[in-house]
């Protein structure tokens, strides 16, 4: 491949995906998908648990390679057999459910390992940029501290400025808030909403509706390896089409919710998501 | 006399249980007791201590020998370390053959731990010691090296499965998190993986530096001169002498000793001065 990993901003979509599928041996997980991710936006991927969302997430980068179909990101198609992949990875950040910070390094230090190996910034460099986005997310005094020292909130957050400061053209989130104390979420949520406002391209799965009605510029929802139904936040979330849609907002909306005694309805699925806020969020609506 | 106790109370629950579990550990721990106190006794009336005494710490013997404890010491010390550097690498590299992705690899290296792991040690010593020499007009000039080349290989094979474990230990988050970062799988390997696997087989590694300072007891079986003589050597040496009297065994043990339980406990300091345990 002859294209730069960098390609110039606004020169068409960040990320697009045609005809993407991907088999686990005989079970295919994603069955056709096609998507585009354009500068600035922010997508959130929603839908029930296997229906996999990770799996889409994890194509754009090459976690997974998929079984077929075609992903571009930043005008490089990473499903080339040539494409030298860690040099679009470094520009693609990823954010895990489960952190995954190093355990064996400090804060800066979790934010500076990529930067000097990849980028092969000085250390005064590479320093600067993790203490910049450390602050950016809140977390400038505990550069010094070992991941284990801090609450999963603040991990997570220390994630997020570890990748920021590989200067990524595009965000990766596989569920950053599913592993977090109800009480830790909004601070994470916060820090992504602050990073949406600022233009970062961000491709988001989540099952925080209330962060993708709000945040989101477009949401997508995913049902057994297909996009079943896509469009703004208010219209998927707030009066979905698809009666499966409807299902799923009504099991993630009210868990104690009882399939028989209440009917489909669309109005109520939007009452739901716009009254459970989400800790630390700005009052919707 | 506890039995007719427990027999004459009612019996609660019904079925075999005669006896509930606290009474009878509470007897099963007496007994032991009285056991006990019957081999003191024994011991006590049967056992000439003057002679032991003399036999286990012969003064003149100790005076003899302790001043070559140090020398001797050192060398097992110094041999025990070189050993263990050598193993250390030779692990490292097996290890990842055997995570390779190349059969080959894969195969040569589990070939080597099995023979390596399969003899005895001090078949390997031997060959060193006078095989190899003969065998390939080569002379050892440094003793070091030579034990070291004869225990590092054997070391090697078993640290190796220690250090493929702890990588395969390495959460596999922990890989996904360095690739994403466009990290190439050879600087994963070694800023993410590696590190972390150390600290995942710090205690087992402890171990192996442990069973190699007994190992350098192996050597006796090499002709070495009197200044490379390690602890065993010295004390088989001091035993010829001594008539029979096991004092340079014990003061050898106690050496050992001295050597092994500092050891354990390097361990503790390390995992304290690392700073973390195991995962978040
Ligand atoms: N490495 C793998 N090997 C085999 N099957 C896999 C693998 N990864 C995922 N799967 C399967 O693919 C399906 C989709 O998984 P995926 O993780 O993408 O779902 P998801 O939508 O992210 O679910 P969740 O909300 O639980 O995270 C699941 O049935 C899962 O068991
Ligand atoms: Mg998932």
């Amino acid at each position: 491949m002859t294209a730069p990993a960098t390609a110039t901003p606004g020169a068409g979509p960040v990320v697009r995906i045609s005809g993407l599928h991907k088999s686990f041996g005989d079970r295919e997980v994603l069955k056709g998908i096609d998507l585009e991710v354009a500068q600035g936006e922010v997508v959130c991927i929603i839908g029930a648990s296997g229906s996999g969302k990770s799996t889409l997430l994890r194509c754009v980068n090459l976690l997974e390679q998929p079984t077929a179909g075609t992903v571009e990101v930043l005008g490089v198609e990473v499903t080339h057999p040539d494409v030298d992949i860690d040099r679009v990875r470094a520009r693609v950040g990823m954010v895990f459910q489960q952190f995954n910070l190093f355990p064996h390094r400090t804060v800066l230090d979790n934010c500076t390992l990529a930067q000097r190996t990849v980028l092969r910034r000085r250390r005064a460099e590479a320093e600067a940029v993790a203490r910049k986005n450390l602050a950016h997310v809140g977390l400038a005094d505990r550069a010094g501290s070992l991941p284990s020292q801090l609450s999963g909130g603040q991990q997570q957050r220390v994630a997020i400025a570890r990748a920021l400061s590989m200067d990524p053209a595009l965000l990766l989130f596989d569920e950053p808030t599913s592993a977090l104390d109800p009480e830790l979420v909004g601070e994470v949520l916060t820090v992504m909403r602050q990073l949406a406002d600022e233009g970062m391209t961000m491709l988001v799965v989540t099952h925080e509706m209330a962060f993708a009605r709000e945040v989101a510029d477009r949401v997508i929802f995913l049902d057994a390896g297909v996009i079943l139904e896509e469009g703004p936040p208010d219209r998927v979330i707030g009066n979905p089409r698809e009666e499966r849609t409807r299902a799923f907002l009504r099991r993630v909306l009210d868990p104690t919710h009882v399939e028989a005694v209440t009917d489909a309805d669309p109005g109520a699925a939007g009452a739901v998501a716009g009254g459970e806020a989400v800790p630390g969020s700005r009052p919707l609506d | 006399m506890a039995a007719t106790t427990s027999a004459d109370r009612p019996a609660a629950l019904a079925g075999r249980s005669r006896m509930s579990p606290r009474r009878r550990a509470e007897l099963s721990r007496r007994a032991q007791y009285a056991v006990l106190l019957v081999l003191v006794v024994l011991a006590a009336v049967t056992v000439d201590w003057a002679r032991l005494g003399e036999s286990f710490f012969n003064i003149d013997t100790v005076r003899a020998l302790a001043p070559r404890l140090p020398g001797a010491a050192l060398n097992t010390v110094v041999y025990t370390a070189a050993s263990f550097a050598l193993g250390l690498a030779l692990g490292l590299v097996l290890a990842l053959m055997k995570l390779s992705p190349v059969r080959v690899w894969r195969v040569l290296a589990t070939g080597y731990i099995e023979f390596f792991r399969g003899i005895p040690a001090l078949l390997v010593v031997l060959a060193f010691g006078y095989a190899v020499p003969a065998a390939f007009q080569v002379r050892f000039d440094s003793v070091v090296l030579q034990i070291a080349l004869a225990l590092g290989m054997v070391s090697g094979a078993y640290i190796a499965e220690t250090l493929r474990a702890g990588m395969e230990a390495v959460p596999k988050g922990q890989i996904e998190a360095a690739r994403s970062l466009g990290m190439s799988s050879t600087r994963t390997l070694v800023h993410v993986t590696i590190p972390q696997a150390f600290r995942i087989v710090l205690p087992p590694l402890t171990n192996e530096a442990v069973l190699l300072v007994k190992d350098t007891s192996l050597v006796f079986a090499l002709g070495l001169a009197v200044s490379d003589f390690e602890l065993t050597k010295l004390g088989r040496d001091a035993l010829s002498r001594a008539g029979g009297g096991l004092t340079p065994i014990v003061l050898i043990g106690l050496v050992y000793l001295l050597i092994t339980i500092p050891l354990s406990s390097v361990t503790r300091w390390l995992e304290r001065t690392t700073g973390y345990k195991g995962h978040v």
